[in-house]
């Protein structure tokens, strides 16, 4: 007698079952902390990231900007994001005030439309770019990054953009440009702390041609599937997940290419303490503070350990080769 | 001045450190409860500083000597908030990891100044009840709780210096401001009751 059964000698998985192809591709590091004994924590983050895989849930705030998966090695941290509230309060932007709270509360006035970037100096195709083209100008992806502060602590945050090269590729750098200058607004009308003499103005940022180039280096448009918040940086901001914070400038209008190397806002104010190359870095501390641990913000209350800080903040395997030869304690 | 002044007064200086409490407990200080714990008792200790500084303009000003009761109680307020400042940075921040706060009291000497100041308050706190005034006598025990005149400097270079990473100084500038004419003000009187 024959019996039948459901079973045809085969097994096939259900599609929740299936480990989402950013799990997959960071299989070493998941098995890196199974063997240094963090598998709880990454385990949890793992069913965490599951949960997501439909994509970030919205915060409901502002206009959807949704953006795919990405292909970029490192893009996308497995680690639990940061609450959508602290990433929209707890911010550093000067031109706002200097308290992590003024932000949110004084960005209400910045004008983010209509907004044009400016593109100059060393390129064969140099212009202007209304924000809405810049927009289209290559397809949004979802990038999930920590975020570290040179002031000690840390979020992960659900970035939309896309790859800065993807600009630098269509407006043709010249063979002597070296750096990329990234100047972000300073309008005394709308930012009531431009003018205070706590730093230069505007903010200037900039990134060696090379790290500008890096698939990770994100020309950013929005966060949490939305559009920036003002505060954030909106209505485009650059994010360098490899280098402390103010490495990425907010509200961007023009980006040069230079041969010298430009002279970045922190940099010009205390240059013995802001290097031009900042990169997270847990054994080169701080004249003022170590920086070999960080707070995550959203962790676990008030008693949770600090965490430690990782080499360039985590994505030394993608980034590493950048500084291969370099005194990463001369070059801060 | 009404019986009830001084257990009213008692209740105002203790309601920022209950609102703390309160507001640690329902997730209320925003996105870094421990810097936000770590800053405000900071806040808290200077202002009560502030008013214990107050209390003896007030009183030869008004020539109301019953502001003087308050002085005592406002003097242990400054140490109370001094002493949940060191705790919290010690606790939140530090994990009261010694070798880490070691390791960072190197690097950032203004913790220094400030831990000085707390030693001294302690002091002045451990020196405060009626048995050391008469233990010490008048004239010593006054002497001994002038430290408090060094200690609000210690303080005033504690804030300016935690805040030269910014540099950002109008609120230093406001508690500055006001040490600077309470103490000034003591000067001035000195000087004048001094010249004939």
């Amino acid at each position: 007698m024959i019996i039948k059964t459901q079973r045809d000698g085969f097994l096939h998985g259900v599609p929740s079952e299936i480990t989402p192809a950013g799990v997959y591709q960071q299989r070493r590091t998941l098995m890196k902390h199974l063997a240094t004994g963090v598998a709880g924590a990454a385990l949890a983050s793992w069913a965490a990231r599951q949960a997501m895989a439909q994509g970030t849930p919205r915060p409901g705030k502002l206009a959807a900007l949704p953006g795919g998966r990405s292909a970029v090695a490192g893009a996308s941290t497995m680690e639990k994001l940061t609450d959508y509230k602290d990433a929209s309060t707890y911010n550093n932007f000067y031109e706002f005030g200097t308290d992590k709270s003024d932000p949110a509360k004084n960005a209400h006035t910045l004008k983010t439309s209509p907004w044009t970037v400016e593109v100059e100096g060393l390129v064969r195709k140099p212009g202007k770019f209304a924000i809405e083209d810049l927009i289209k100008l290559s397809a949004q992806e979802e990038r999930v990054y920590r975020l570290r502060c040179v002031e000690g602590w840390s979020m992960v945050i659900p970035w939309v953009g896309y790859s800065m090269s993807e600009l630098i590729r269509r407006v043709e750098p010249l063979g002597s440009a070296k750096f990329v200058e990234f100047v972000t607004l300073a309008d005394p009308k709308t930012m009531p702390f431009v003018g205070s003499r706590v730093l230069e103005w505007p903010y200037v940022e900039g990134l060696r041609l090379d790290e500008a180039m890096h698939p990770l280096t994100l020309l950013t448009f929005g966060m949490y599937g939305e559009v920036m918040p003002n505060q954030n940086g909106a209505p485009v901001r650059l994010v360098v997940p490899w280098k402390y914070g103010f490495k990425s400038g907010k509200s961007i209008v023009k980006i040069r290419f230079t041969e010298k190397q430009p002279a970045t806002a922190w940099n010009v104010a205390a240059a013995s303490e802001y290097g031009f190359y900042s990169n997270v870095n847990p054994n080169v501390d701080h004249p003022r503070w170590s920086q070999s641990t960080e707070r995550r913000i959203g962790e676990d209350g008030l008693l949770a350990k600090k965490r430690k800080t990782l080499m360039f903040n985590g994505y030394e395997a993608q980034v590493g080769q950048l500084y291969a030869g370099m005194d990463l304690k001369k070059f801060y | 001045m009404h019986p009830a002044a001084k257990p009213v007064g008692f209740v105002v200086c203790l309601m920022p450190f209950l609102w703390l409490v309160w507001a640690a407990f329902t997730n209320g200080l925003g996105a870094n409860p421990a810097e936000a714990l770590v800053r405000s008792t900071g806040d808290w200790t200077l202002r009560a500083l502030c008013l214990v500084l107050l209390v003896t303009p007030l009183r030869v000003i008004t020539g109301c000597t019953a502001w003087a009761r308050f002085r005592r109680m406002a003097g242990l307020f400054v140490y109370f908030y001094a002493l949940m400042h060191l705790l919290s940075y010690s606790w939140f921040d530090m994990g009261f990891d010694v070798a880490d706060t070691v390791r960072d009291i190197i690097q950032r000497p203004f913790i220094l100044v400030g831990t000085t100041a707390v030693l001294l308050l302690t002091l002045l706190a451990a020196t405060s009840f009626n048995r050391a005034i008469r233990a010490l006598g008048a004239r010593r025990w006054q002497q001994l709780h002038r430290l408090v005149y060094g200690i609000a400097a210690l303080g005033l270079l504690h804030f300016f210096w935690m805040r030269s990473g910014k540099n950002d100084y109008a609120e230093v500038a406001v508690y500055a401001g006001i040490i600077g004419v309470l103490l000034g003000w003591r000067v001035w009187r000195a000087w004048r009751t001094r010249t004939p």
